[in-house]
């Protein structure tokens, strides 16, 4: 079959075909497939050695690949050179070069492509107005502080108007506070100028806040592919599960005793509210996972209620997370910072099923 | 109270003594062992500044009653060594046409060597670094006869030129690990930037990696100059008596056996010889002492 790609409205921004990479013996990356629409925000997540820098990278073209074909803008440039793929990276460490000037940085790549001068000093202009380094166009790297220099190596993939943005972790160096602001920073940016943008992650706040579409990632292949919403309501497995949302999900183990009832601590809940995504064998193994919001303590309207004792509370400032004891098993729940509770106190707790996953226990698939 | 309690007591700086056990031992032992040091040098200086029959007197450690400049002259200009009788002046300048040339071959080859190595990984690179680096653990005399063989094959056998080969190919594989260690420890993520930015392998070592290695390059130039400067074997071996260099005539002049045994002049020419790796030493101060220690590995 031909791999030129069909029509330009359909056609993905940057496409990856069946890509495998092996450092020898060790498969970093398993026959991945992914397809990043024009001007979508992407983000790949994972914990360190997933395989996310090196997909980028591969994409980027700083790697080979063992195997499969990467497109951009329906070229395939599977092996070209990183300059000839139109893009742009920004990295972790910044990368700029220490012994040229913030203007210097930014043309380097632009008098490398042999550009006129005006047009060089076009772009720089306008880079440096978009992101606010005008007064740092003379300064050394050296003289910047972190925040000003992820600015400045933004700018450099800026100047390049590239059709696709690669961030590698860009703000894994800054303060919190900086992460923040820069954060809110790239997510204007993307606004603004429409690019395709992939960035890799293992911050999940960072992802679920910029995202179009979160692409989970797991020892080289791609767990789940949604939008942050999806990802975090309707997780498909339980690693995906476990992954995202800060504090993380409860897991309790269970079974599964009708369709509609799950038997738990010797107690049943009623499933009623819960979407399956097919029909379900009864007495069945299952780890249900609820997330701290999702426990309610002490809700008078709630018909189904389960005795717990309070183990412990965090307070976070806007609210606190509560740890109880229920049977056996542990679990935490959200609450308002206003209600105060204290550890031996006895209380009732409930879930909100509908918001809630059941996971097959054996596999750890979604039902 | 916690007031009074915190006003009480020590605080600030713990004091320290002047002199403690402590520091005598420390200064007593740097002073003792200096001393132990300088004193040759202090004979040498002492000795080339006396005429002859002060020194048949035979008070080596006495300072000199009358001090001439008249063996510093000889060793330099007029000193015979066989057949030519202008001094030292010939082996120097001998050594400089060898050293200039020989320093910045063998870096220029084994910088882009070492920054091959680290950032470009080609096919059979790891091979190509591990036949080089046991290069470095072969015994220099060993080589000495095949490479006279092939000096001569090739017609360099005697030349400046041969020795000059011979000087940046011995260099090569200390300074090759040399670099290729230091471009290893500057960051990946600068090289993908810069291949980003387009720019080929001489373009990221000429505007990105050159600038950023000073330091190395420098430790690269003392260590060849202090070792190429104060080679003997080789220059004694690959070359012919007018293209000798310092180290050899040096010995020529000190060894010589007719006439009268001149110290006054031998002290004199040795401590010429010696004079241009004691002034890069000088001038380059804590670069030296790192230089000696990359060097360590030569053994």
């Amino acid at each position: 079959m031909n791999t030129e790609l069909k029509t330009p409205d359909s056609m993905p921004s940057v496409a990856v075909r069946n890509v495998s990479l092996n450092f020898g013996s060790v498969e970093v990356l398993k026959s991945l497939n992914l397809d990043i629409a024009k001007g979508e925000f992407l983000v790949l997540l994972g914990p360190s050695g997933c395989g996310k820098s090196t997909l980028l990278n591969c994409i980027a073209g700083l790697l080979d690949v063992s195997a499969g074909q990467i497109f951009i803008n329906g070229k395939n440039v599977t092996w070209e050179e990183p300059k000839d793929r139109g893009i742009g990276m920004v990295f972790q460490s910044y990368a700029l070069y220490p012994q040229m000037t913030v203007e210097g940085n930014l043309t380097f790549g632009l008098k490398n492509a042999r550009l006129p001068r005006e047009e060089i000093s076009k772009r720089v202009a306008r880079a440096a107005e978009i992101l606010q380094i005008e007064p740092l166009l003379k300064r050394k790297p050296a003289q910047l502080s972190g925040g000003q220099r992820q600015r400045v190596a933004i700018g450099r993939a800026l100047v390049r108007e590239a059709e696709v943005f690669l961030f590698d972790e860009p703000l894994s160096n800054l303060d919190a506070r900086l992460r923040a602001e820069l954060r809110v920073e790239i997510k204007r940016l993307h606004a603004r100028l429409d690019n395709t943008m992939i960035y890799v992650t293992h911050d999940q706040i960072e992802a679920l806040t910029l995202a179009d579409r979160i692409a989970v990632m797991k020892s080289g292949t791609i767990q789940q592919l949604d939008d942050p919403i999806t990802i975090y309501n309707k997780p498909r497995n339980l690693y995906v599960a476990s992954f995202i949302g800060s504090p993380s999900m409860n897991f309790l183990k269970a079974e599964l005793s009708s369709a509609a009832i799950l038997r738990f601590e010797g107690q049943n809940v009623g499933l009623r509210g819960y979407d399956f995504a097919a029909p379900q064998s009864v007495n069945l193994p299952i780890v249900f996972g609820v997330r701290p919001e999702h426990v309610r303590i002490n809700a008078a309207n709630d018909a189904e209620s389960y005795e717990a004792m309070v183990e412990l509370v965090e307070p976070m400032g806007s609210d606190s997370l509560v740890w109880l004891k229920l049977g056996g098993q542990t679990l935490s729940a959200r609450v308002e910072s206003s209600e105060r509770h204290h550890p031996g106190e006895r209380v009732r707790v409930s879930f909100r099923v509908g918001l809630s996953s059941i996971f097959d226990a054996a596999s750890g698939e979604r039902l | 109270m916690a007031e009074t309690i915190a006003l009480d007591g020590p605080s600030g700086p713990k004091p320290r003594r002047a002199i403690s056990g402590r520091n005598i031992m420390i200064y007593g032992t740097l002073i003792l062992v200096s001393c132990y040091y300088l004193l040759p040098l202090y004979v040498m200086i002492v000795t080339s500044l006396k005429g002859m029959p002060e020194i048949r007197l035979g008070n080596v450690f006495a300072p000199p009653v009358e001090i001439t400049f008249e063996p510093w002259v000889k060793a330099w200009s007029t000193a015979c060594t066989g057949l030519n009788c202008d001094g030292l002046s010939r082996g120097f300048w001998n050594s400089v046409r060898i050293t200039v040339p020989s320093v910045i071959l063998s870096i220029a080859i084994a910088s882009v060597n070492g920054y091959a190595l680290a950032n470009w990984r080609f096919k059979g690179a790891d091979t190509f670094f591990t036949i080089l680096i046991v290069g470095a653990f072969i015994p220099y005399q060993v080589m000495i006869y095949p490479i006279v063989i092939v000096l001569r094959e090739i017609g360099l056998y005697g030349t400046l030129k041969g020795l000059v080969i011979v000087h940046s190919i011995f260099g090569m594989p200390i300074l090759t690990l040399l670099f290729r260690n230091y471009f290893t420890s500057m960051p990946e993520e600068l090289f993908k930037a810069a291949r980003v930015d387009g720019a080929g392998f001489w373009g990221i070592y000429f505007r990105i990696m050159l600038p950023m290695s000073l330091p190395i390059f420098v430790v690269a130039i003392i260590l060849q100059v202090t070792g190429i400067w104060n080679d003997f074997l080789f220059g004694v071996v690959y070359t012919k008596p007018d293209v000798y260099p310092m180290t050899v005539q040096l010995n020529n002049i000190v060894n010589s056996v007719q006439g009268v045994k001149e110290y006054n002049v031998n002290m004199a020419a040795t401590i010429i010889t010696g004079l241009v790796p004691l002034i890069i030493y000088f001038v380059s101060g804590k670069l030296f002492v790192r230089g000696i220690a990359a060097g360590a590995v030569k053994g």
